[in-house]
């Protein structure tokens, strides 16, 4: 810690992270507000309000905000939480508004969000704080049961058999309504199971904590010598620490989509029937408004055109690298971003059925398929279950049949279903998906969720999105040494005036000179006057989208045209991840939408041999379908509209921070770098995890093989159970938390 | 053997004040932000963060 204090002394608070530019004025092209008035909550003259403060990383950043934002006058309280990155701030309504406190912290160099309390999002919370109380509960239960527990267990023979049942008393006293209260989150899961004829991991569970108890009662009342309150509530601690850690990776990482989610959060703008503007939060377009779509702003829904006609890019909906040109009564869809000119639509769906409908309907599907894949954890759960249960029986009815009583037959079986009681297969899983999901978030992958784990480390093959995927999505300029400078620099001053992709990989070239009178024609390009002489910029004819490269030419009255011409350059990392990917035995496919020959282009630079352009979001999804059906375990990465129904059919699935919403959301993995050199390395973690989860369980079964013929025999006593259960819990947990070597 | 008559219900208490006690700080929130109070500490308090 002493070297980072070093570098920031204290007049430059604050980390370099946080200076970068403010995603809140890029979005809200208007300056209008993020219609924060919908997340402030009011009570006794003080507003509140919970904001998503993006780019803070360290106690200089949290210095920084909460003094910046603390000193907008009327600010009560500023309190900042590094831990969800939120900020809660409390002021007085009179003296300031919420504007005045997101502009502070844009000022200051952060992104701003609000936060939107999520009902899932918080249900989760209650849940994970709950899970953390039972813990308590049961720990403190363990530990002083088990402090009783050994007092009788090495007393032995000096122990008065009074004092004894005394012990088991206050043993009894401490176990049953920690039972009660801590075991809940096993019974009622088992009884759901049950209800629906099923087992689970958790009707063991259930079954050997209570039968336990119920024994152990009997025992204490009769004043016998053996009881196992100690094992039936260490059995609860151990296994509640797996829960907790399970519950915790998934609320960790259903928090970070949704900042990512709430930072891409969009406003629209609205023409009111008396010809007035207002600016409206996306969510609240309703269908049939008519809303002002300015140049270079993305479409917040789907919508029909009403007048004008503009270039429209649908990188992020088809795949398409080039712009379109769409007109009066052509359809555009949300995610599509508007480059040329305002245009005045009718909102034809609202936020949350925008896209096209197909699309979502096919993401459903995919996700119901999805939903039917078992995790290790339940398919060792199903082998187990009945065998365990049948090796009880089998006991009881053994002891009976060699003529024990019936008390110590049903004795010997209650201690085969503690013996067997999946105390390490609980732990065995949470705790490796946890190491493993903060091994990914450290090389900036985001993991949805602990299955999304298994089945990345199963992946056979590896499908491609191409545009915005292996490609930046952005146009360069390829032939620079072949134009002439003067040309390039007025070729610069007319694409400045413009937000087509093509004129914007002319923006590095600028300079001093201007151009006069600049007009843009979708479809067509730019054309102005510079020097007093006329300029044209754009395509000669139909422009020719069927490479990787494409052409314009710079035409200066009475001189021959000059040709620019430009490429969608391929990540820098592409190359060496397609090469990492092939070296862990993957290989790699391209199914893009953009036409086939640019795709062949991508391909063959990448070495890549399978490669499809032209290929509808519907084909994507039967070509994924196809190739899970062959056993080929795909992998879908993309980022656009088009593919979502793709990853949410794959058998795995990655997506860019940078994708369309619904991409994210479908994807299993997100990598957040906006690069793609974390693919391989989350597919190396997840393979490592899933060795090490089988290594767990297999140590898990070993145990078992040892112990349950002590227990069949009727050799185990209470001592033995505690050890034998708190020892594989150990191995288990130790063995998760090796540190992995990727 | 009398002395576990009171040995025994201290110990039991002991164990209940650190279950209250860590109750007491998840419902104050300590355990909200780990990753912020790490950081904080460090920070030095020369400026009050707000005034009441």
């Amino acid at each position: 810690m002493g070297e980072v204090i070093n570098q920031n002394p204290p007049l430059d608070e604050g980390c370099p992270s946080g200076l970068q530019s403010t995603p809140v004025q890029d979005r809200d092209p208007l300056g209008r507000d993020l219609a924060l008035a919908d997340y402030v909550t009011h009570k006794d003259g003080l507003a509140a309000l919970d904001l998503i403060v993006q780019g803070a990383h360290c106690g200089g950043c949290i210095a920084k905000i909460e003094r910046g934002v603390g000193g907008v006058s009327g600010v009560k309280s500023a309190r900042m939480n590094l831990s969800t990155m939120r900020l809660s701030v409390e002021w007085s309504a009179k003296e300031a508004d919420a504007q005045a406190i997101v502009k502070s912290l844009s000022e200051l160099g952060y992104g701003v969000a609000p936060y939107e309390i999520n009902k899932a999002q918080s249900e989760a919370n209650r849940d994970l704080k709950s899970l953390l109380k039972a813990m308590a509960v049961a720990g403190f239960a363990a530990m002083n049961v088990m402090l009783l527990s050994i007092a009788v267990w090495s007393g032995g023979a000096e122990m008065q058999p009074s004092t004894r049942t005394l012990f088991h008393w206050m043993s009894a006293l401490i176990a049953l309504p920690t039972v009660a209260y801590a075991g809940q989150p096993f019974f009622k899961s088992a009884y759901a199971a049950l209800r629906q004829r099923q087992t689970n991991m958790d009707v063991p569970i259930s079954l050997a904590v209570l039968l336990a108890c119920a024994l152990s009662v009997y025992e204490t009342v009769k004043g016998n010598p053996d009881t196992y309150f100690d094992a039936a509530v260490m059995l609860l601690f151990l296994l509640l620490i797996g829960r907790y850690l399970d519950a915790k990776l998934r609320h960790k990482t259903g928090e970070a989509a949704q900042r990512l989610a709430a930072m891409q959060s969009t406003s629209a703008t609205r023409i009111l029937s008396d010809g007035s503007l207002e600016t409206i939060p996306t969510r609240r377009v309703a269908v049939g408004d008519i809303l002002l779509i300015p140049a270079g702003q993305s479409i917040p829904v789907d919508a029909k055109i009403l007048t004008g006609t503009s270039d429209i890019d649908t990188q992020l909906s088809t795949g398409e690298t080039l712009p379109l040109s769409k007109g009066p009564n052509d359809i555009i869809y949300s995610g599509m971003v508007n480059l040329t000119t305002p245009l005045t639509v009718k909102a034809i769906a609202a936020e949350t059925d925008s896209f096209l409908s197909e699309i979502s309907s096919l993401v459903q599907i995919g996700e119901q398929n999805k939903s039917r894949f078992v995790k290790i954890a339940d398919r060792t759960a199903r082998a187990y279950v009945p065998v365990v249960h049948s090796l009880a029986a089998l006991t009881f009815i053994g002891w009976l049949l060699t003529g024990a009583p019936l008390r110590q037959a049903s004795l010997n079986a209650i201690a085969v279903l503690i013996i067997t009681c999946p105390c390490a297969l609980g732990l065995a899983v949470p705790a490796v998906q946890i190491v493993a999901s903060g091994r990914l978030f450290a090389k900036g992958v985001l993991l949805k969720s602990g299955d999304a784990l298994e089945r990345l480390a199963e992946v056979k093959s590896i499908i491609f999105d191409k545009t915005g995927t292996l490609t930046k999505g952005e146009f360069q300029l390829s032939n620079i040494d072949d134009i002439p400078a003067e040309d390039l620099k007025w070729a610069a001053a007319l694409a400045i005036h413009s937000r087509h992709p093509i004129a914007k990989a002319l923006h590095p070239y600028v300079n001093n000179i201007t151009a006069q009178d600049v007009t843009e024609t979708p479809g067509i390009g730019l054309a102005g006057v510079i020097n007093e002489t006329a300029v044209s910029f754009g395509a000669r004819e139909e422009p020719q989208d069927d490479k990787l490269m494409t052409e314009s030419w710079l035409t200066i009255a009475g001189r021959p045209p000059q040709s620019f011409k430009f490429e969608d350059t391929l990540r820098h990392d592409a190359e060496e991840t397609v090469g990492r990917l092939s070296s862990l035995g993957l290989a790699s496919r391209i199914l893009s939408g953009d036409a086939p020959a640019s795709v062949k282009q991508v391909a063959i630079a990448l070495g890549i041999k399978s490669a499809m352009g032209g290929v509808s979001p519907r084909q994507k999804m039967d070509q994924l379908k196809t190739s899970q059906e062959n056993g080929e375990c795909p992998l879908m990465i993309g980022d656009g509209l088009n593919d979502a129904p793709a990853l949410a059919n794959a058998h795995a699935s990655a997506s860019l921070a940078t994708a369309s919403d619904i991409s994210r959301s479908a994807a299993d993995i997100i990598l957040a770098g906006d690069a793609l050199s974390g693919l391989p390395a989350a597919i190396s973690i997840a393979r490592h995890a899933r060795r090490r989860i089988i290594q767990n369980l297999s140590a898990a079964v070993i145990y078992n093989f040892i112990a349950v013929p002590l227990a069949i025999f009727g050799l185990v006593n209470p001592l033995l159970a505690a050890l034998a259960m708190s020892g594989s819990s150990m191995i288990v947990t130790l063995n998760a938390l090796r540190p992995m070597k990727t | 053997m009398t002395a576990l008559f009171w040995l025994i219900p201290l110990a039991l208490i002991l164990g209940l004040s650190g279950l209250i006690a860590f109750f007491w700080s998840i419902k104050s929130g300590q355990f909200d932000d780990p990753r912020g109070d790490a950081e904080r500490i460090l920070g030095d308090d020369d400026h009050p963060i707000i005034e009441d």
